[in-house]
């Protein structure tokens, strides 16, 4: 039996993470998983409503979320940001019940009401706790044998803390690339963060940041490195060449969204999980995993 | 001179209505948010975050306001979840922003105030983020090297197919314009 989800892309995978979309859609097929897209979903407000107007950052969210119920399904996001921002939304609606009658009036506005019936979860988790590891395994077609992930957690997948989870030292990202039988590296600087939105205010913070994350990838000995998040993938990975010219450094780490690592394990054809819009080259990496993965 | 009403601390701690207050006065100024933060790791803040704590609770506002810190907050929650006495550190630094942009007291070389305001407004007329008019709010001021750069990164995304050429925007927008009146009474610009 399929589980379906009521799926919000977020603004971001409309165009700049592209493949994260078409790669999530592909794999979640593959694991009977359905994802309806919310119809007519508005921005969830990213980090940059909350520096402005707390009520109208809830509110965004709160829309999206009213139509979520409508189709009386639990909300997936693969974005970590929106993923934040829904289940924080969501959190403060249920508890509070003036902010929610206040905000209500407003959704009534677009013929929609907030009542908190559906959960918010992240894509990742999804595939881990859902699907489940053993099923993924058993699905396998082709093992990335060799292939030395690191496994790149960011920020708003784990924090702020949901509920009493292990914020410090999580596993279930290591244990999913396990299951496709690559082999995770010992990233230290897995849980920091990619700089965010400080890649636009603060360049020159941002791109040391960046560069401290790739520095600790390369040192845990992977050839690539794993995201859940449009902004750590194209922080990581489109900002690779601007880091190398600030700082003198040489790095050319292809970074993937895990949805595509374990959509060429199922034996999906790179093309479908749109690989080959990166700009950094991936396709030597991946010629040596597995016997050449999703050729 | 009569004394406000309420203190400066008093004010920030309650700019999380959604939240409920945020006890900054059970800071025992351990520094965990210091060492844990990525950003003053690096030296890029002018004061680090156990000190903003220390000058909101000593009420310098003018102090508080005038440091880069708040604007420079990634938002990683790192602090937040590491906070021995429970302060959401993270969270204080959006009210912070919120607190400077209502003020219009912030540093005149920051570009987050600027890139977020433009940000709702592009929300706010489309219900989606295009990214094309976000980078006119900081390209100018990058220096021409900088710039340069990021044309190269924005061209190879362009040329990747990654880079969105119109705006997109949702369907029921007149009724999404309502609602956001329903909260902010004010008319687009």
């Amino acid at each position: 039996m399929s589980r379906t989800y009521a799926y919000f892309p977020g603004c971001s995978l409309e165009k700049m993470a592209r493949s994260y979309h078409e790669s999530a859609m592909e794999t979640t097929r593959a694991l009977d998983v359905e994802l309806e897209e919310i119809e007519d979903w508005n921005c969830c407000g990213a980090t940059t409503y909350f520096n402005i107007d707390e009520l109208l950052a809830y509110t965004l969210c709160a829309r999206n979320l009213a139509m979520a119920e409508q189709l009386k399904k639990d909300v997936v996001a693969p974005c970590s940001g929106c993923f934040k921002n829904l289940y924080s939304a969501r959190k403060h609606l249920t508890h509070e019940p003036d902010l929610r009658d206040h905000i209500n009036e407003a959704l009534a506005e677009d013929n929609l009401s907030f009542t908190g019936t559906s959960q918010v979860r992240h894509l990742l988790d999804v595939l881990v706790r859902d699907v489940g590891l053993e099923e993924i395994k058993k699905r396998v077609k082709q093992p990335l044998t060799g292939l030395k992930v690191a496994p790149y957690y960011g920020c708003q997948i784990m924090r702020p803390r949901k509920d009493h989870e292990d914020v410090e030292n999580p596993r279930f990202f290591e244990d999913l690339m396990s299951a496709i039988g690559a082999e995770p590296t010992n990233f230290l600087l897995r849980l920091r963060c990619c700089s965010g939105a400080l890649l636009i205010t603060n360049r020159e913070a941002a791109l040391s940041m960046v560069r401290n994350l790739l520095d600790s990838a390369v040192r845990s000995g992977a050839s690539i490195i794993a995201t859940a998040c449009p902004l750590c993938q194209v922080n990581l990975e489109c900002y690779q060449a601007q880091v190398n010219s600030e700082f003198g450094t040489d790095f050319k780490v292809p970074v993937l969204y895990f949805t595509q690592l374990v959509g060429l394990a199922l034996g999906i054809p790179r093309a479908r999980l749109g690989i080959g819009s990166e700009l950094v080259n991936v396709m030597p990496v991946l010629a040596g995993a597995g016997g050449g993965a999703g050729k | 001179m009569t004394e406000p009403r309420l203190s400066f601390i008093g004010e920030i701690e309650n700019l999380l209505h959604a939240s409920g207050s945020n006890p900054l006065n059970t800071c025992i100024q351990c520094g965990t948010c210091s060492g844990t933060c990525p950003v003053a790791a690096g030296g890029f803040m002018s004061h680090t975050p156990r000190r903003i704590i220390s000058m909101i609770r000593a009420n310098r506002k003018e102090d508080t306001l005038a440091a880069n810190t708040y604007w420079y907050c990634a938002s990683c929650f790192q602090c937040t979840v590491r906070c021995p006495r429970g302060i959401d550190i993270a969270e204080m630094m959006y009210a912070l922003k919120r607190y400077s942009i209502w003020k219009r007291e912030y540093g005149k070389d920051l570009i987050g105030p600027t890139f977020s305001e433009t940000f709702i407004q592009t929300i706010m007329k489309s219900g989606r983020s295009y990214e094309p008019v976000l980078a006119t709010t900081y390209l100018f001021s990058f220096g021409f090297q900088d710039m340069l750069q990021e044309a190269a990164t924005a061209t190879g995304l362009m040329l990747k197919g990654r880079m969105p050429i119109l705006p997109p925007r949702i369907k029921r927008l007149d009724n999404f314009k309502r609602m956001i009146r329903k909260i902010v009474p004010v008319e687009e610009q």
